[in-house]
């Protein structure tokens, strides 16, 4: 790792924290507005009418499922408009003509767009504590899980934004693709009450192991087991950063 | 002279077909100022922009300090900065950090006395918290500058630096263009402006179609392709041209108070003496003379528009 331009790196992820830090009250403000909107609805309004999931008060068992729902859709929007705009006003040729490489640049988006992600998702976690009341029984895993699905889907949100020719198409894929399969993938049930054949359909969907996983740390529940939910987010991380490389290597969407 | 770029056959052609660049050899001297002339589409912005990473070529190599640009990538871009053709800055961040920011990317640590240093060279220190959005189309161009020079770059990229500014600003550029050669800056600019090509370059290369038509330096393409005009101011004037002058090939100002009289610096005799002696001996009386060389831009359409063998130099 010697080879890896450490300064150029730094330059990246400030650059992109600070003008997080920039916008901090909308940037907070505004899932934690959502979260209170969903703890009503589906905690107070919905929640009041469901006793219990697998034994967890049912305002407790979906704050997993909203963190989740937060740390996919910031982590997507986050990494994929803080390359997009760049190519947007031009000033993607500093990053194509200084001495940086793939590595530094993803490291550089990725990373900031992860750290905002978990810093947003936490303080969803932190509100939660308002509403009810939350034991955490593997809060190193909690944070492992938290860290990797936002490395993962940043992943994602940076090869979407390399991907995007217009502010619609950078939109497209977080609102078609990603909402969707959050929602049906147990952010707020357990796959278990699904009945059998529309278990198996779910079974497909990548976010429910991460949902899962995410939720044993919690609870100790799973709907799958926590190795595969792991196998998972390893698998797509490893995935995403090999397209990066070939975008990077080929041009594609970069370089004439 | 050492050569701090070395271009060698390097050649572009897109998927399209459309062949950018063919085989170009250009050795590019340390603390020279060469500009490429062109006009447009013929390939100077491909070749800048193969340099300094933004285009792959198709063929041929370039090294720069003796780095090659894709097998040594890193060590080769740390020793250029690029100023673009467009003027692309963060619109909401401050002056200040855009240009820190450029130094971070290529690897150097926070000199802000260097940073400091760069923006009061450029006029630019008083507006250094000043989002980039809030500035003049100058200052923006300052600014892209500023960054290209950020992290001490040895060899510096200017892509018609001028384009669309108006004359103060296009002088004040000049300045900072000769500023940073006194500094020992190598600056390779194209432009379509060709009085700054001539008042600043050293060399002047002419491109057209992809392929390098000479490079030459400035004087001496002046010299070689320039024609001069005499331009001889009567005391009484004529209304006509004697009859003795009429294989002359003179000009007679519609005032009749001068004579022009073009001719070519590479001939052996330009005839100016026998013209004097003529006009002498019909009795025209001589009050001034003065010359005229032709601009840049009279050489500049006699090269592009005649079919001349690519050059190596």
């Amino acid at each position: 790792m010697s080879g890896i331009n450490w300064p150029g790196v730094w330059a990246i992820f400030h650059h992109e924290m600070m003008r997080f830090f920039r916008t901090v009250m909308q940037s907070l403000l505004s899932p934690v507005v959502s979260t209170v909107l969903y703890f009503v609805v589906f905690g107070a309004a919905i929640g009041g009418r469901i006793q219990s999931v697998e034994g967890v008060e049912y305002g407790a068992f979906i704050v997993p499922g909203l963190m989740m729902l937060t740390i996919l859709q910031q982590s997507v929007s986050n990494a994929s408009f803080g390359i997009y705009f760049p190519k947007f006003s031009g000033t993607i040729y500093e990053y194509l003509v200084s001495p940086v490489g793939w590595i530094e640049v993803t490291l550089g988006f990725v990373g900031a767009a992860a750290m905002k992600a978990v810093l947003i998702a936490l303080v969803i976690l932190l509100t939660s504590f308002f509403f009810v009341g939350v034991h955490i029984l593997h809060p190193v895993w909690m944070l492992a899980f938290l860290i990797l699905t936002a490395i993962g889907f940043s992943l994602l949100g940076f090869i979407i934004g390399l991907w995007a020719k217009s502010f619609e198409q950078l939109q497209i894929v977080p609102m078609m693709v990603i909402t969707p399969l959050v929602f049906l993938g147990g952010a707020f049930y357990s796959s278990d009450m699904l009945p059998p054949f529309w278990e198996a359909v779910a079974k497909l969907n990548p976010v429910l192991y991460l949902v899962s996983g995410f939720r044993w740390s919690f609870f100790g529940l799973a709907d799958v087991p926590v190795g595969v939910s792991l196998v998972a987010v390893s698998l797509m991380i490893a995935a995403c950063c090999l397209a990066i490389r070939w975008i990077f290597a080929t041009g594609w969407r970069l370089r004439e | 002279m050492t050569a701090i770029i070395q271009i060698d056959t390097l050649s572009k052609q897109y998927d399209s077909g459309t062949r950018a660049l063919s085989d170009v050899t250009l050795d590019i001297h340390e603390g020279e100022i060469i500009a490429l002339l062109g006009p447009n589409g013929a390939g100077k912005t491909t070749l800048i922009s193969i340099i300094c990473g933004l285009v792959v070529p198709t063929g041929g190599t370039v090294r720069v300090g003796g780095h090659d640009i894709r097998t040594d990538w890193r060590a080769a871009r740390r020793l250029i900065g690029l100023v673009p053709q467009e003027i692309a800055l963060e619109p909401f961040e401050k002056v200040i950090n855009c240009v820190r920011f450029t130094r971070g990317l290529y690897g150097e640590g926070q000199d802000d006395a260097h940073i400091e240093q760069v923006l009061r060279s450029l006029a630019l220190w008083d507006k250094r918290d000043a989002a980039t959005r809030e500035l003049s189309g100058g200052m923006k161009r300052r600014v892209l500058i500023a960054k290209a020079l950020a992290h001490r770059p040895k060899v510096l990229f200017l892509d018609e630096p001028t384009a669309g500014v108006d004359v103060a600003l296009r002088r004040e550029m000049w300045e900072v263009v000769g500023q940073l050669r006194r500094e020992g800056v190598t600056i390779i600019l194209t432009t379509h402006y060709l009085e700054e090509a001539e008042e600043m370059a050293d060399r002047i290369g002419v491109i057209n179609k992809g392929r390098l038509l000479l490079v030459k330096p400035t004087s001496e393409l002046m010299g070689e392709f320039g024609k001069k005009t005499l331009t001889v101011e009567l005391t009484a004037p004529l209304t006509m041209i004697p009859d003795e002058l009429a294989g002359r090939n003179l000009r007679l100002s519609p005032d009749g108070r001068s004579l022009a009289y073009e001719y070519d610096t590479r001939a052996e005799r330009t005839g100016i003496a026998h013209l004097l002696g003529d006009l002498a001996a019909q009795g025209i009386k001589v009050r001034d003379v003065s010359t005229r060389q032709s601009s840049l831009e009279e050489v500049f359409m006699t090269l592009v528009s005649e079919p001349r063998q690519e050059v190596t130099a």
